[in-house]
């Protein structure tokens, strides 16, 4: 019996039909072995496993592959291996121990979790964070969106087989992660961006160090090109490889460069903008075929548009507080806690049990260097959440895989995973 | 840019999305559920809707006109059962396979209803307010 067949003889005529034609191999996680074992003869197609243990599937990412020779006919994406259960543990941190749980999820633009969650938080309470943190805010989130990036370009050249890619690109990054450490003092996984604010403000010195970053990277991105982009082996490996459109992006709630890498337009900064994004002039970076040639264009294009947004951040950061003057959300400076009792009274609150948040529920979201990253969450009056979810766009995307790989070679499935930039942290959550 | 909420039984959940996907909602985001089993007391639902003890909540998206719609069903402990959005919109089968996996709802009709996150052979499910978060009981000298 055919792994198809065995599919089919569970299921109804309806769905049969949909399966049968569908890219996404849907049987259990140790079925493989068996349908193996069963298959007759003139059945070539065979069940191979790739991963979780894979260089090329960034992290722990296991795919069942439906073989037909060397052509991928359908495959099925197995998550999990990372998942520690951070939504239960959510619900037993305080508002203002969240962000050290959601930071963790998306590894590669740690921020954004933190945005999403802090944006959603301040819904809640009716807070509005004064314009220093905003601009502050999107500050760091351009500088992450621009390390996230570079990583990509690494890791993608990497697993193209260009891999002295892999070293320029982590070179790069390393450049915007020393700027993200000078502000936040870690490297990644900053709870930096907390309800009410941030967690500190933007050290001397760092208005300087941002120009220098402005003007090391255009350089550097252009090498980029000339490695990259003209070069034909590359070319080769990805132009019209891992296609889809539009229509199938949207049906599958795809978001960010895979949507975009087909010539639709949608980015949350501009269509829906939150923070101070209405302030600042910037395009958004769209392609034409939706291949993985498009989506690598996108990426390192977008680092050039967040060049552009930072130097307008530079120009327009206002001055003034950097957190809500809100004494029952924002911790008081510690030199305050020595000489005022409600101070210490706050302090001592604000650490132990937390803050108290108005019932009710809220779904905020953020354009990340993924696509869209939301939060919903669900506040029951206490100082825990009662509910935090976070919607994950390495999660959603990881959808496309099936269909992107179809009908392709297991070398060009290499290539596709990459370009759809998965964050196993966020995926499995 | 509008946010909207609203509360539709779980008998209408499919002509209701399919009533949005028609208006332009091109997208379903999000698909989630919530446990209210511990919730002190809820206050934010409409007289109309009577509470259930698990909420799933579904957010589509429109980009023509820019603005996201929140659809909350009740879903009774007894009976945790929703129709799938998955004809509808296949974005939704990794996301109701996690509802399912977390929660324990089942989805009618889903196409691959097996576990996603947690492994095939685990029992419960992990985001229900009744899952005990795991333990290793610490012996103090004051209780032997």
């Amino acid at each position: 019996m055919s792994a198809s067949e065995v599919v089919a003889a569970a299921a109804s005529d309806e769905a049969v039909r949909r399966r049968d034609h569908s890219a996404v191999l849907r049987i259990g996680e140790d079925d493989g072995e068996r349908l193996e074992a069963e298959a007759g003869a003139g059945d070539t197609r065979m069940i191979m496993n790739m991963g979780p243990q894979h260089p090329s599937t960034h992290g722990v990412l296991r795919l069942m592959l439906e073989m037909e020779g060397e052509t991928v006919m359908r495959s099925k994406p197995v998550i999990g291996y990372l998942h520690t259960g951070m939504e239960k543990t959510a619900e037993n941190l305080t508002y203002l121990q969240g962000p050290t749980n959601v930071t963790r999820m998306d590894y590669a633009s740690p921020l954004f979790s933190e945005l999403a969650f802090s944006l959603a938080t301040e819904a809640l309470l009716g807070l509005e964070p004064p314009p220093r943190a905003t601009w502050i805010r999107m500050l760091m989130c351009e500088l992450n969106r621009i390390s996230s990036h570079l990583l990509f370009q690494a890791t993608n050249g990497m697993d193209i087989g260009a891999v002295s890619m892999m070293i320029y690109g982590w070179r790069e990054r390393e450049e915007a992660l020393r700027l993200l450490e000078t502000i936040t003092g870690l490297r990644m996984n900053h709870n930096y961006i907390r309800p009410g604010g941030v967690a500190a403000d933007l050290p001397d010195g760092w208005r300087d160090q941002v120009l220098g970053l402005m003007d090391a990277l255009p350089p550097r991105l252009d090498e980029f090109d000339t490695l990259l982009t003209g070069q034909p082996i590359y070319r080769e490996r990805l132009q019209g490889v891992g296609v889809i459109n539009s229509a199938e992006c949207l049906a599958l709630g795809v978001t960010g460069p895979i949507l975009r890498s087909t010539g639709y337009a949608w980015d949350l900064r501009r269509d829906m903008p939150y923070l101070a994004y209405d302030h600042v002039d910037f395009d958004v970076v769209v392609g034409t075929y939706g291949d993985c040639f498009d989506r690598y264009a996108i990426r390192l294009n977008e680092i050039r548009e967040s060049i552009g947004i930072l130097a307008q951040i530079l120009d327009q950061m206002p001055p003034g507080d950097y957190r809500v003057q809100d004494k029952k959300v924002t911790p008081p400076p510690r030199a305050r806690i020595d000489e005022s009792m409600e101070a210490l009274i706050h302090h001592f609150k604000i650490f132990t049990e937390g803050f108290k948040v108005p019932a009710g529920e809220v779904y905020a979201a953020v354009e990340s260097p993924r696509g869209e990253l939301g939060c919903y969450m669900v506040s029951d009056g206490s100082s825990v959440p009662y509910r935090m979810h976070i919607r994950g766009p390495s999660f959603v995307n990881l959808q496309t895989l099936p269909h992107l790989m179809q009908g392709g070679m297991v070398a060009d499935a290499v290539a596709i995973i990459s370009s759809v930039d998965p964050i196993m942290g966020e995926v499995d959550r | 840019m509008s946010n909207s909420v609203r509360h539709v039984p779980r008998d209408q959940l499919v002509e209701t999305v399919a009533e949005l996907r028609d208006e332009g909602y091109v997208s379903v985001l999000d698909v989630t559920a919530v446990d209210y089993l511990e919730h002190p007391g809820r206050t934010d639902l409409p007289p109309e809707v009577a509470p259930e003890r698990f909420e799933l909540v579904v957010t589509l998206i429109s980009h023509a006109a820019p603005g996201r719609t929140r659809l909350r069903v009740q879903v009774p402990a007894g009976d945790p059962t929703v129709p799938t959005l998955f004809d509808l919109y296949p974005g939704t089968e990794a996301l109701e396979r996690e509802v399912a996996d977390m929660f324990g709802i089942v989805f009618e009709g889903h196409p691959d209803p097996s576990r996603i996150l947690m492994p095939p052979d685990w029992e419960g499910h992990p985001l229900r307010k009744d899952f005990a978060v795991g333990h290793i009981p610490v012996q103090f000298k004051a209780t032997r």
